[in-house]
């Protein structure tokens, strides 16, 4: 049941960046985590994969103050911190990238890179200066966007994913969340995203983790691995220790021994329903 | 219409990604060059259009037309419908609309004329007074809608008739004399000029415009009609925005209609305005080129939208045209400008790189 603890896991070293101690979630009888001990050093890409309803979600959402744990406590820097809601994690400095994207289609792109933080001259806003710092940003992270004054709605989706992005890097980020930031992009798409992360791997001053599906990609920018079954972390290895192999491997013994979950599910469903019959799910 | 740098399948066949990158570059700026000219001709548009009727009707009417009487005539028409649309625009960029501002427009005065007679308010003071329940109601409007989460439709459908049976009641049906003479007067929209009204419209109508696009509020009404929760994840105050939206709505329609009957009539009809004023709004800023989706809007625009059909109704009335035959043009002209906005929208958004 209970991963086994991880020397790494401690802040004997170093204080990491975020650790987990314990997590633990249930919603009524289902348990979304449990015993979830993680850790992000600084300037550390994290890839978290597993099945859909393996929990990345769930914990990823803790992290970001949405949900709070029933169990287990989340630490900032070796302090432990509540995360009461996604502004007190956005003040300590951790942002989420999510997949319904927070931009503005209709406004342009210096627009939403300032969001909410816009520059002032007096009652007006400072669009000069806006765009100036828009251009910085973008170059500064290497993304390449045809204007900085372009409508948003009239951008691709990897271009619209990466401003996302370096609006949460810009808003001093601290630890960056990125929520499935690949999901429905073709490979062109990713890649900007692709390129971004390992530039900000590169520079090291924001932390990340990132829900990930394409295993390739998990080993194209991560330093490190951590792969949910069931609400457990079943491995956690950096990624020069495994391999593509490895984790297919450990994921297709999930769906031999599927059946000890399948029927708990099962079970449970026939028991939401109160009718005795047993859970199409098996 | 193709953009020739779209159509060239030698970039999209590009198997290099930094070429196709570059080739992407490339297609967007233009089509971007082409989609900034169309939001720009999506105000010119209707500006030309104004222009050209008003060109029409001054060559084949004459002075009848251009004399200053008649141009008094539009200029009023144009004025309220044109403050009330500053305040819908606001209302329509963030995603709602007020049904109820052609019933606050006739209540207001109506407020204010009572105050003052039976109360012994001074002018000045019994219009903020006046003022101050038109945004009472524009609160309510708003609470309403956002915190109890109901259509701003079914909201204001609702303030609607409550305001206008309010305004029935305290009036006793009739009309109200409005003040003739006095600073007050030279102030709002004294009838001596005929100018005096549609200066008022114009200075409010530029203030909503540069809030619009040059201020945080307006950023922010934009940011919450465009993503709502995306907005909301930013820390923008969405609730706030679309609360301030209704009330300043409500303050605009109340203050048109006391500009409105100093102006015109001299007097306060209880009945004045009213649903026909409010539609009038609403086609101004559908017809000046905002959506009714949220998310985008001019309220110059709106002001041409409504100087438009003020001259087509003029125009109208002085060839002898029938007042039906306006009617119907302005259903036409409410949907073909509809569906020139938003298929012009998809034609800038259709550019968007794949």
């Amino acid at each position: 049941m209970t991963a086994p603890r991880d020397p790494s896991l401690t802040d004997e070293a170093a204080p990491a960046a975020v650790r987990t101690e314990g997590l633990a979630k249930r919603f009524g009888t289902v348990t979304a985590l449990r015993d979830i001990n993680l850790r992000v050093g600084h300037g550390e890409v994290l890839g978290l994969i597993g099945d859909n309803g393996a929990g990345k979600s769930t914990l990823v959402k803790i992290l970001t103050g949405f949900h709070q744990p029933d169990e287990g406590r989340v630490l900032l820097n070796g302090e432990p911190v509540e995360l009461r809601s996604v502004q007190h994690a956005r003040s300590l400095g951790i942002e989420t990238v999510f997949q319904d994207l927070a931009l503005v289609n209709t406004l342009p792109v210096y627009m939403n890179l300032h969001l909410n933080k816009e520059p002032r001259i007096g009652p007006f806003l400072d669009k000069r200066r806006m765009r100036a710092q828009a251009r910085r940003y973008l170059d500064d992270i290497g993304i390449s966007i045809p204007s900085v004054n372009a409508e948003v709605a009239n951008l691709s989706g990897g271009q619209r994913q990466a401003i996302a992005v370096a609006r949460s890097v810009y808003s001093d980020a601290k630890i960056l969340l990125l929520d499935e930031p690949l999901a429905a992009m073709g490979a062109k798409e990713g890649g900007i995203i692709l390129d971004l992360v390992r530039m900000l791997r590169e520079r090291g001053d924001v932390s990340i983790i990132m829900i990930v599906h394409n295993y390739a990609q998990v080993f194209d920018v991560c330093d490190r691995v951590n792969l949910l079954q069931h609400g457990e972390i079943t491995l956690d290895k950096r990624t020069e220790d495994t391999s593509v192999e490895e984790l297919l491997d450990l994921v297709a013994t999930e769906y031999r021994t599927g059946g000890k979950f399948a029927a708990g599910r099962g079970q449970y469903l026939s028991e939401v329903r109160g009718d005795g019959t047993p859970g199409s799910a098996a | 219409m193709a953009d020739p740098v779209t159509s060239d399948p030698s970039a999209a066949d590009a198997a290099d990604l930094d070429a196709t990158a570059a080739a992407a570059r490339v297609r967007s700026t233009g089509l971007r060059g082409v989609g900034q000219n169309l939001m720009r001709l999506r105000e010119l548009s209707v500006v030309l259009v104004t222009a050209v009727l008003f060109a029409y009707f001054a060559i084949g009417q004459g002075s009848a037309f251009t004399g200053k009487d008649n141009l008094g005539n539009i200029a009023n028409y144009t004025s309220a419908a044109a403050i009330i649309a500053a305040g819908e625009v606001m209302l329509l960029v963030c995603g709602e609309i007020d049904l109820s501002a052609g019933m606050t427009f006739a209540m207001t005065p109506i407020l204010m004329m009572l105050l003052h007679n039976n109360q012994g308010l001074p002018l000045g003071i019994a219009l903020v007074v006046a003022l101050l329940v038109a945004a009472a109601f524009g609160l309510f409007n708003g609470l309403v809608t956002v915190l109890l989460r109901l259509p701003a439709f079914i909201t204001t459908l609702g303030t609607l008739y409550l305001v206008h049976g309010l305004t029935l009641k305290v009036a006793g049906s009739h009309p109200e004399p409005a003040p003739t003479d006095g600073t007050f007067v030279q102030v709002f929209a004294s009838q001596s000029h005929w100018w005096s009204e549609i200066v008022w419209a114009i200075a409010i109508v530029v203030v909503m415009q540069i809030v619009l696009t040059s201020t945080r509020w307006g950023a922010y009404t934009i940011a919450t009609g465009g993503n709502y929760l995306g907005a909301a994840e930013a820390g923008i105050k969405v609730r706030a925005m679309k609360i301030r939206a209704f009330v300043i709505t409500a303050v605009f329609a109340g203050f048109a209609g006391v500009l409105d009957g100093i102006h015109t009539p001299q007097s306060f009809d209880p009945n004045a305005g009213g649903n026909d004023l409010m539609f009038t709004a609403v086609a101004a800023s559908v017809i000046g080129g905002t959506a009714l989706l949220g998310g985008s809007g001019t309220v110059i625009g709106a002001l041409f939208g409504a100087l438009l059909l003020g001259i087509l109704q003029d125009g109208f009335n002085i060839k002898g045209l029938s007042v039906n035959t306006f009617i119907m043009v302005e259903g036409i002209a409410i949907i073909l400008a509809m569906v020139l906005n938003t298929q012009l929208t998809r034609f800038r958004r259709g550019a968007r790189a794949e």
